[in-house]
């Protein structure tokens, strides 16, 4: 039988909702799911995750050390954990928190790890997109070694709450190196839904032309109680900080209504909204590639649109 | 301190692929191939550091098949003094590249491995990290802003919440994002000096390395399509598909 151990991602001692969306996958895979917390304080974080449907145990490790989310000292912690405890899986969030940390995991097992679970087959057999998302490969891992992967988070809901998970300290004996320092974090994002989890978000492109324009953006997500996001162009351009990058290199994201404005729809850009419930376009270009992804297209001068819109909604 | 750059040959960024009928992989005949976006960045990040002194010598490496020394050639005219090509017959997977970037990296010691943050193709995301965690060395991904000092260096790294710090000891293996710097447009003259300098072959039993175990494909798929959507005519028309779909 399969045991799953699921890494949970924690931002400023609040569980990110990434660690429930892995608990879904996981559930996919069947088996015990346990939760583990690598933290300097993390009672609250594993009661949080407690409370996650399907969970079995929450894991906390508190350490000094834990404070803050360095690969090359979490690393070492999960490999001995998964190997000590007999785990036939480890899960961790496609953010980039676990795009870090999970390949690392890995290379220490000396196994093969599967990047972007989208679907899964079975206990080793799984679906990950290549290609920005253009082809989907079902991929098969040895059944004989642990399977280390990173869950696409888009392509699964929150789990269900409910669970009432027992909580275990745990000390975890590896070495940790010292040749990395944490500095600390500059953090872009207003007060606004995140990006990565609002139901509801308005992204602006190239066409909108100057950060003063993206007021018209933030005014109509504002409205909506929509996140923000952007395309590459548009943060290159300097009119957005680069925390709201959407696509194949920024956030890939499935919110329910995704409106796209000035923006052309690069395949590499489409590939961070392939799950979106339903895309609108807004572009004055009516041969834009957008377009023919777009659920609803509105051919026409975003300055005009966008102010009409927000009147009416 | 010498920076070893690792390049690999992709489909270019601009192409959309064709998945084959037969399910069997991708349609990659006379498809324009290029340098991984993300190892051009890499290489010009070197590059501006020999330029700044702080960089002696710049190696790029590949792990390929023949044509793959076309790369190398790219990131010669790039302004890389040396190349070394790891010849493979069949694609490799991330943990079998990170053990032979770590060979070469053994072999070489340079103060700096920069590698992409993923490449194009398989979009794994792995390699630079494996590496990191084989050679036992730091680690920083996805760097937005790189600063080397001394035997340290600080990188800013692009993060969900925003921007992260680190300060790592050198030697150390920093995998790079698009923010980092734009690549340079490679002119004439370099290209054609690039073919003068030194290209080194080697294989992964010159290097000792074994291959990885790895993950075996059964099936390429189209990805799921999505239904096709309608133009509407004005914002009134919008507002009202919208209101009817029950999302706004
Ligand atoms: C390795 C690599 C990775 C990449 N990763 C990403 C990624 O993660 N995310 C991403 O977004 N891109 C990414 N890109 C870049 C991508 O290829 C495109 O260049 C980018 O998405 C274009 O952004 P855009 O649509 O805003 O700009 P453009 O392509 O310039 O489009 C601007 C659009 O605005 C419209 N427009 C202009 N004025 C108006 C107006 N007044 N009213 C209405 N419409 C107007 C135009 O018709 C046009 O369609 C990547 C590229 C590479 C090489
Ligand atoms: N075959 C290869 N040859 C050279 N470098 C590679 C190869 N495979 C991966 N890399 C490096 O590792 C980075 C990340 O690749 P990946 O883990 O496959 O997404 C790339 O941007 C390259 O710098």
């Amino acid at each position: 039988m399969s045991k799953v151990l699921v890494i949970a991602q924690h931002d400023d001692g609040q569980l990110n909702l990434s660690t429930s969306r892995a608990v879904n996958c996981a559930a996919g895979i069947g088996g015990e799911i346990d939760v583990l917390v690598l933290s300097d304080s993390g009672q609250s974080i594993a009661e949080a995750a407690a409370q996650i449907a399907g969970v079995a145990k929450v894991l906390v490790a508190d350490n000094a050390a834990n404070k803050d989310p360095v690969a090359v000292i979490l690393a070492p912690q999960i490999a001995k954990l998964a190997q000590d405890g007999g785990y036939t899986h480890v899960l961790g969030p496609n953010t980039t928190y676990g795009k870090d940390l999970m390949p690392q995991v890995a290379a220490i097992l000396g196994v093969a790890m599967v990047t972007d679970i989208m679907n899964v087959h079975g206990a080793h057999e799984f679906d990950r997109p290549i290609y920005a998302g253009n082809a989907v490969v079902t991929v098969q891992a040895d059944a004989s070694q642990t399977l280390v992967a990173s869950v696409r988070c888009a392509s699964y809901k929150t789990a269900d709450a409910g669970g009432s998970a027992a909580i275990e300290a745990v000390t975890i004996d590896a070495e940790l190196p010292t040749h990395t320092r944490y500095m600390g974090l500059k953090k872009e994002g207003g007060d606004r839904p995140d990006l990565q989890s609002a139901p509801r978000v308005v992204s602006g492109g190239r066409g909108v032309g100057s950060e003063e324009n993206f007021k018209i953006i933030y005014d109509l997500a504002d409205k909506l109680g929509a996140g923000v996001g952007a395309s590459r162009a548009a943060v290159d351009s300097g009119y957005v900080p680069n925390d709201m990058q959407v696509g194949q290199t920024g956030k890939i994201i499935a919110p329910e209504l995704y409106i796209a404005v000035g923006i052309s729809g690069a395949i590499q850009h489409l590939a961070g909204i392939k799950d979106a419930g339903t895309i609108v376009a807004i572009n004055s270009d009516e041969d834009a590639p957008i377009f023919e992804v777009a659920d609803f297209g509105l051919v026409g001068d975003l300055f005009q649109v966008l102010p009409e819109l927000q009147g009416k909604l | 301190m010498k920076v070893l750059v690792s390049v690999k040959r992709v489909v270019d960024y601009n192409v959309r692929i064709q998945v084959k009928g037969d399910g069997s992989g991708v349609n990659l005949d006379g498809v324009k191939m290029s340098m991984n976006p993300f190892d051009e960045i890499a290489m010009e990040e070197a590059v501006r550091l020999k330029e700044a002194g702080t960089a002696t010598e710049v190696i790029a490496v590949t792990i390929g098949g023949d044509k793959a020394e076309e790369q190398l050639r790219s990131a010669l005219a790039f302004g890389a003094d040396r190349a070394i090509h790891v010849k493979v017959d069949e694609d490799i997977q991330p943990l079998t590249a990170a053990r032979i970037l770590a060979a070469v990296f053994e072999k070489e010691q340079p103060g700096l491995l920069l590698t992409g943050k993923q490449a194009i193709d398989d979009d794994n995301n792995q390699t630079g990290q494996m590496t990191a965690a084989l050679l036992g060395r730091p680690q920083a991904t996805f760097a937005g802003e790189l600063t080397v000092a001394g035997d340290k260096a600080t990188v800013v790294r692009e993060v969900d919440a925003g921007l992260e710090t680190l300060e790592v000891d050198l030697p150390a293996v920093v995998t790079v994002d698009l923010r980092l710097n734009e690549p340079r447009y490679l002119k004439l003259p370099d290209i054609m000096k690039a073919k003068r300098k030194p290209v080194d072959a080697t294989t992964m039993a010159e290097l000792g390395v074994e291959p990885a175990p790895g993950l075996t494909v059964t099936k390429t798929s189209p990805p799921p399509a999505r239904a096709a959507g309608v133009k509407v005519k004005s914002v009134d028309e919008l507002v009202a598909a919208l209101k009817d779909k029950g999302l706004v």
